[in-house]
């Protein structure tokens, strides 16, 4: 128990940090927005290790669900009048 | 041990979010980097609270009433991070809805193109 | 296009390497306490007998910090109102290329009807149950929120009741507002959760007008997102 948190939080920061990566790297901003909706849900599994539970739920609720879909929203906007994303 | 790696993790975070803000010209990927730095923030303040041999701050069968002082951990970062997820999506909110407008102005979403305000 | 290497990006990476170095020096310097700080053990010795919630940030939000939470519900309802003001103002072109909604499938059409109330229900699920398990008005409210998406998507050509959310929202706030000045009158101050008895310890109806107000904040926040949610779809025809 003592060693199963530590290591957990580690594989989820390392996951956390990859996400990131990608949604700063991917050529495509569709990808990206969904690289940090990952971030995010990676983070509310990490708040849940921390001992977190309320904010587990909010940032799982909140960060991951609703941000990504206000994204995808304004995404949708902007091709649908012709903009050709890169 | 594990507080310090989730600060390292949100530190981390913090610093990546920015730097996609800084550089990218595209204004909606600039958004994408302030919303990945405002969660590594919340990771690291939900970090600091974090006790090593204590457990969430709800009083049930496992943590009584009594000792619940030396049970639980620090639950005043976790208010606050509460509130500060949900003023993000506000915020996160806003952001967008003037990046739509520059939008709508220039037809672009390169920050390059708005050269109004530029010295 | 992001991986060209200007003077721009190197200024920023001299700057965030200054902050990383800041952040360091915090990081590997930090302990973290073996006793809990005096306001937080204040906390979590008093909860129960003060407020009778089991969930102790349940009750800093909602109780000890009420004042903010009305403040920060205040801010969002500010935020929901800005977007719509500003995506009002700009509509969209009309008969663009490629404007008009593709159709949602019957796949979807039906499972919104069969899944709609079971969201709202847990949604309500969580809000009531804020004093008691982790969850709250804040996660409740997004997820009713989650159902209105849901809606949105399986039926963008309906328009639901934009004024039933503003009627929801503005109700609510009205009465968390009332609430408060009712705990001025008959307990100890704003927002004292006293007006009501506490209950026994861990029931479902207990920790005063804890429950009441955390599912009047459940319904604005989430009146207040789904507004947020509604006015950046809508597109044509608004």
């Amino acid at each position: 128990m003592t060693l199963l948190a530590p290591l957990a939080a580690a594989g989820f920061g390392l996951a956390m940090i990859g996400a990131a990566l990608m949604a700063l790297r991917a050529r495509s901003t569709a990808v990206a927005v969904l690289a940090a909706g990952l971030v995010s849900l990676f983070a509310s599994v990490l708040f849940l290790i921390l001992a977190a539970p309320d904010v587990a739920m909010t940032e799982a609720a909140i960060g991951s669900g609703l941000t990504t879909f206000l994204f995808f929203y304004v995404l949708g906007r902007i091709r649908r009048e012709g903009y050709d994303d890169d | 041990m594990l507080p310090t790696i989730a600060m390292a993790t949100g530190f981390a975070l913090i610093l990546m979010g920015l730097y996609g803000a800084l550089t990218h010209r595209n204004i909606l990927r600039m958004i994408l980097g302030f919303t990945i730095a405002s969660t590594g923030v919340n990771v690291v303040l939900v970090s600091v609270g974090y006790m090593p041999g204590r457990t969430a701050p709800i009083m049930d069968s496992a943590v009584p009433v009594a000792d619940a002082a030396a049970r639980v951990i620090d639950p005043v970062p976790q208010a606050l991070v509460l509130t500060a997820i949900v003023i993000g999506l506000g915020v996160t909110a806003l952001m967008l809805a003037y990046a739509y407008r520059l939008f709508r102005i220039r037809h672009s979403l390169d920050i390059s193109k708005f050269t109004e305000l530029k010295w | 296009m992001t991986t060209k290497f200007t003077t721009r990006s190197f200024v920023a990476l001299v700057l965030l390497a200054l902050l990383g170095v800041a952040f360091w020096t915090l990081a590997a310097g930090y302990t973290p306490d073996a006793e809990l700080n005096r306001t937080a053990a204040y906390y979590a010795e008093n909860t129960a007998r003060e407020t009778g919630a089991q969930n102790i940030v349940t009750a800093i939000i909602v109780t000890y910090r009420g004042l903010d939470t009305l403040g920060e519900v205040t801010v969002l309802f500010l935020t929901a109102a800005i977007v719509a003001l500003v995506l009002g103002q700009s509509k969209a072109p009309r008969g663009g290329s490629g404007s008009g909604f593709l159709p949602s499938g019957e796949l979807l059409q039906t499972g919104t009807k069969m899944l709609l109330p079971i969201i709202m229900l847990f949604g309500a699920y969580v809000f009531v149950n804020g004093h008691l398990t982790p969850g709250g008005g804040f996660q409740g409210g997004a997820i009713l929120a989650s159902g209105i998406l849901l809606l949105l998507l399986a039926e963008p050509k309906r328009r639901f009741g934009h004024a039933l959310i503003s009627r929801v929202e503005s109700v609510s706030g009205l009465v968390y507002v009332l609430i408060g000045i009712a705990g001025i009158v008959l307990a100890g101050g704003f927002l004292d959760n006293r007006i009501l008895p506490l209950g026994t310890f861990g029931a479902l109806l207990s920790a005063g007008a804890i429950p009441l107000i955390y599912t009047l904040i459940g319904l604005k926040v989430g009146a207040e997102f789904s507004s947020i949610l509604e006015s950046l779809e809508e597109t044509e025809d608004a």
